[in-house]
């Protein structure tokens, strides 16, 4: 066994784990953190996608199955769990994807989530493209990602404060198309539950 | 006095689902645990064919943290795998035992299961199980295995042929022979729809928790009713000590429409430990063993005239079963069968499919089911048409569609389509493509031999779901009925319960049934909460499946609001002190005609009820009331799809550069759920067209086992989706609703491979076969055979 001490969420826990536990098996089965899911065993898929900080280190999206739990020892994990305020209020990302239908079963969005958390914070202000190729590493089997991409254009431009941004970024209107609804960026002070009666025009 | 603003259906409402999938809350399978939970590990066959002549678990039951270790021979109470659709009097059904017990017929079928205290233990122990195998010959090919001396896959079958099915439309009445068809054009191709993998993000996973003398499955499927029903037909077990539930489900796509050998394992081993017991598979194990889809291979014999009208259609498929039989295996051509004529007034029709079994996973449902296969077909032979005759590929599919107004329309195939629209929805498309604009270029482009090519690929489609009605099921044989069933509960305060017989797996139903009910019955869309995928809770049902749960649970549903507002009407009538026929039935509200403000809302009215005090003479103190739905016929949704790609004519690469489709699914009960549907079944067609295809080697092992090598795209492999809608309404139903969830899947397929097909049609290139990887689009654009390319997962 060896000995971890790492924060997950804000919690400092300290543990003896097998050398050979993964850092997605410790928060799911030591931790109960099943806000993070398994999807594959060759770290293709990204549905266990985290962000970790090394001791000395900024946080960064990490594979948590490709990551033993001792290796995080020190460290600072945030989850999907870890994303909202302590007052529910959801992260910018979090709601962009509710806002825009940018889940269906649900299962890859913890990582999805979490992937674009982590890209938005090196690239704030992307193009589709860029998003496209930042979200490579995490796969959905049920979206077709194009709402996916909407939802991360319009989390972009919430968290830019720029409500226009979404607009004016050229290559974001053009590349939706004609006959798509255009994302319309979320309100700043968009409430815990979801808005019952926002509604895009079809 | 609350009354509704706005009608709810059509309102892109945001998902109820959605804030426990976003934050983490969300209710897996896998993450249930219970008191005394024990671990399983499958040991699986690493042989496609082999006797067991060996097998002792015994060093495995002493092994650190193990309870208990079993053979398929130890496991006496594990009952079989049922087949629900014997599609023909005489076809063969083998036995199909979860566990193995002296043969295996494919790589991956379970031999040995060992319990333990956790997975990691279950999982080291399985190298102490032996187990010696004799090698048998494996057959893999299709052909080749019907041909007389092939080895068999069941010896006792004497033959590998499962099944042969025809349908002639000169037998039937229905149509003309196509041998008496007019041919001055003939049209012959062989396409092969490649072996795909479901490929659901959610692996599967099942908890058997026998305490209490009774079963509580929990299990990541589709369908927990049929589950249900048949552990208890194929195990012994009472029916009604067996209760189902489906939790949160990651994702179906048909692969968790089955009756899985693990959740039968996991039922059998519960009993014999006494304690609950969880198996999650891995992601290889489910690649491996999960069913897998389509694998057809389809001879099309088309017959028109020199002005492009279709006189014939002939059709002969052989199928790949697998080793065993799933739910459905056999019967997923025949959904097909009635849909090769498409959207085209086909004179003549012939179908005719042989099953076969081979030393592979078995096949069964995966999105769609038939009708991709039907709608490529048919799409490319209308461009080969098209193509020979030098005719524009739109103009010919013009000359021969079901016009708008002939609608209703009885099909060569025997089927009615209520209503559609192919006009409208094309018109729309084109001018979203920017159709003329495209082909401008690519004749630039032609003209000036630029090494990119640009084609365009039309898919016109319609397809039937909204399975189905019951009636026809049984003649196709189909073991069980098509009808869905609802309950609706209106509670002393006035909130809802919807009952759902549906078991939703990411399709938005909490939502969309919401939004129905708050309109039928005048309540705020909050106050609905919708119901499911517990066989107690929700006892009856058919679960969700082939585009069915608007179209058949919809009209369920909406049957019984319409029996919950008939029975609150007297009770109002009674609490207004005037007659039932002096009220109606407006904004929300039972309102006296001529005196709107004298009115009683449902919660009203349940509140009355529910205290009883001064209800009229025999009226029960219930609003609560169920329908079950047989529907009287299936869903006819279509649409149009353009592609447009650039083919590299040096590396093979092709890129999507525009994907537009027009969607037509009569009466829209929530956008944003529809247009999410249709992007991920496009996203699935665009991938069967050039990323997946599982392979199996000379020797029967999967070698597209994981992710690494099965290709499923990401988002910088897929274009993005322009998308949008006509709305012709069903007419065999109020709700007016047709199916979407498999429409998209049906049509992108073709789609895309037609514009290949076409950027590279001056080089002489007629076909390319799936999926079209860099370098089977290279060689066939550059002289060479298409079909010599290594196969998507490396092997030769």
């Amino acid at each position: 066994m060896a000995r971890v001490n790492l924060v997950v969420d804000g919690t400092r826990y300290v543990d003896e784990v097998p050398p050979r536990l993964l850092l997605v098996q410790y928060l799911r089965e030591h931790l109960g953190k099943v806000g993070t899911v398994i999807g594959c065993d060759t770290g293709n898929c990204g549905a266990c996608t985290v962000l970790y900080a090394a001791p000395d280190g900024r946080a960064q999206a990490v594979k948590s199955c490709s990551m033993l739990a001792v290796q995080a020892d020190g460290g600072e994990v945030t989850t999907v769990e870890g994303l909202a305020a302590a007052d529910g209020t959801l992260h910018p990302v979090q709601r962009a994807f509710h806002e825009h239908h940018a889940l269906q079963c649900g299962f890859c969005t913890p990582g999805m989530i979490v992937a674009a958390v982590d890209l938005l914070r090196e690239n704030p202000n992307p193009t589709p493209e860029e998003i496209r190729e930042g979200l490579s590493g995490n796969l959905c089997r049920c979206t077709g990602y194009e709402n996916i991409v909407r939802a991360v254009t319009a989390a972009a431009a919430a968290t830019n404060g720029t409500a226009a941004a979404a607009a004016t970024n050229g290559t974001a209107a053009a590349a939706n198309g004609s006959g798509a609804a255009a994302p319309s960026a979320p309100s700043q002070a968009a409430p815990v539950e979801p808005a019952p009666t926002t509604e895009v025009a079809a | 006095m609350t009354t509704v603003a706005e009608p709810e259906i059509g309102r892109a409402r945001r998902r109820k689902e959605d804030h426990r999938l976003i934050t983490g809350q969300t209710r897996w399978t896998d993450n249930i645990t219970l008191p005394g939970m024990l671990h399983l590990a499958i040991l699986r066959s690493p042989y496609a064919h082999a006797r067991i002549t060996r097998i002792d678990v015994s060093a495995a039951r002493t092994q650190p943290n193990v309870v208990a270790a079993f053979t398929g021979a130890d496991l006496d109470n594990q009952g079989t795998l049922a087949c629900a659709w014997p599609v023909t009097e005489d076809m063969v059904a083998p036995t199909y035992l979860p566990m193995a017990v002296d043969e295996v017929r494919h790589v991956g079928e379970p031999v040995a299961v060992v319990v333990a205290r956790d997975k990691a233990s279950a999982v080291d122990a399985l190298e102490a199980i032996e187990v010696e195998y004799e090698p048998l010959p494996v057959v893999l090919d299709m052909e080749a295995a019907l041909q007389p001396g092939s080895p068999l896959v069941h010896a006792s079958a004497g033959t590998n042929k499962c099944y042969h099915w025809v349908f002639d439309s000169a037998e039937a009445g229905t149509g003309g022979s196509v041998a008496d068809a007019e041919a001055e054009v003939t049209i012959r191709r062989r396409y092969v729809q490649q072996r795909l993998i479901p490929a659901f993000m959610e692996p599967r996973s099942v908890i058997v928790d026998p305490s209490g003398g009774e079963w509580t499955v929990y299990s990541a499927t589709q369908i927990p009713h049929i589950v249900r029903f048949l552990l208890a037909a194929t195990t012994g077990t009472p029916e009604h000590k067996i209760r189902v539930i489906a939790p949160d489900v990651g994702g179906g796509f048909g692969g968790k429409l089955a009756v899985t050998p693990e959740e039968w394992i996991a039922f059998a081993v519960s009993t014999k430990v006494g304690r609950p017991v969880k198996y999650t598979e891995t992601r290889s194990e489910s690649l491996l063993s999960a069913h897998h889809g389509r694998d057809v291979i389809q001879d099309i014999t088309l017959t028109a005239r020199r002005d492009g009208t279709v006189t014939g259609l002939h059709v002969k498929l052989i199928a790949n079963m697998g080793a065993y039989l799933g739910i459905v295996t056999p019967g997923v051509p025949l959904l097909g069968a009635f849909m090769y004529n498409a959207i085209y007034k086909i004179p003549a029709y012939r179908f005719e499919c042989t099953g076969v079994f081979t030393n592979t996973a078995k096949t069964d449902a995966y999105r769609g089911a038939g009708r991709p296969e039907a709608t490529y077909a048919i799409e490319r032979v209308m461009d080969e048409l098209a193509a020979e005759l030098n005719l524009d590929p739109i103009e010919v599919r013009r000359r021969n569609w079901i016009r708008h107004e002939e609608f209703p329309y009885t099909t060569v195939a025997g089927l009615v389509y209520d209503s559609g629209n192919y006009e409208a929805a094309t018109e729309k498309a084109l001018a979203l493509f920017g159709y003329n604009e495209l082909r401008a270029e690519q004749a630039a482009r032609r003209a000036a031999g630029d090494p990119v090519q640009l084609g365009i690929g039309i898919s016109t489609y319609t397809e039937m779901c909204g399975l189905a009605p019951s009636r026809t099921l049984g003649a196709l044989r189909y073991g069980a009925g098509g009808w869905e069933s609802v309950s609706i509960r209106v509670l002393p305060t006035g909130k809802v319960e919807v009952i759902s017989g549906s078991t939703p797996h990411g399709q938005g139903h909490d939502t969309a049934w919401s939004q129905i009910v708050a309109d039928q019955l005048g309540v705020p869309f909050e106050d609905v909460t919708v119901l499911h995928g517990d066989t107690r809770v929700a006892v009856k049902g058919m679960d969700t499946y082939g585009s069915r749960s608007l179209a058949v649970g919809g009209v369920a549903m909406v049957q019984a609001a319409e029996r919950v507002r008939e029975k609150a009407r007297r009770v109002a009538a009674h609490l207004l002190e005037c007659s039932a026929d002096d009220l109606e039935w407006r904004d929300g509200a039972f309102r006296v005609k001529g005196n709107p403000d004298q009115a009683k809302t449902i919660p009203e009215i349940a509140l009355a009820v529910f205290a009883a005090h001064d209800l009229p003479d025999g009226v029960e103190p219930s609003l609560d009331a169920e329908a079950t739905y047989d529907p009287s016929a299936f869903s006819y949704p279509h649409g149009t799809h353009l592609c447009a790609v650039e083919v590299d004519t040096e590396t093979g690469r092709v890129t999507i550069r525009k994907y537009v489709c027009v969607d037509d699914v009569g009466k829209v009960i929530n956008p944003l759920i529809v247009e999410g549907q249709i992007h991920g079944g496009v996203a699935q067609g665009i991938a069967q067209a050039l990323y997946e295809e599982a392979v199996y080697d000379e020797s029967g092992n999967l070698v597209t086992g994981s992710f690494a090598e099965y290709l499923l795209p990401s988002a910088a492999d897929l274009p993005s989706i322009v998308a949008d809608r006509t709305e012709t309404p069903a007419t065999t139903h109020p709700l007016g609703v047709k199916g979407v969830g498999e429409a998209g899947t049906i049509a992108a397929t073709p789609a895309v491979v037609n514009a290949v097909v076409d950027a590279l049609r001056p080089r002489g290139v007629t076909d390319i076969p799936m999926p079209l990887t860099p370098e089977r689009v290279w060689r066939a654009a550059n002289g060479g055979d298409a079909g010599a390319g290594q196969n998507a997962g490396g092997a030769a």
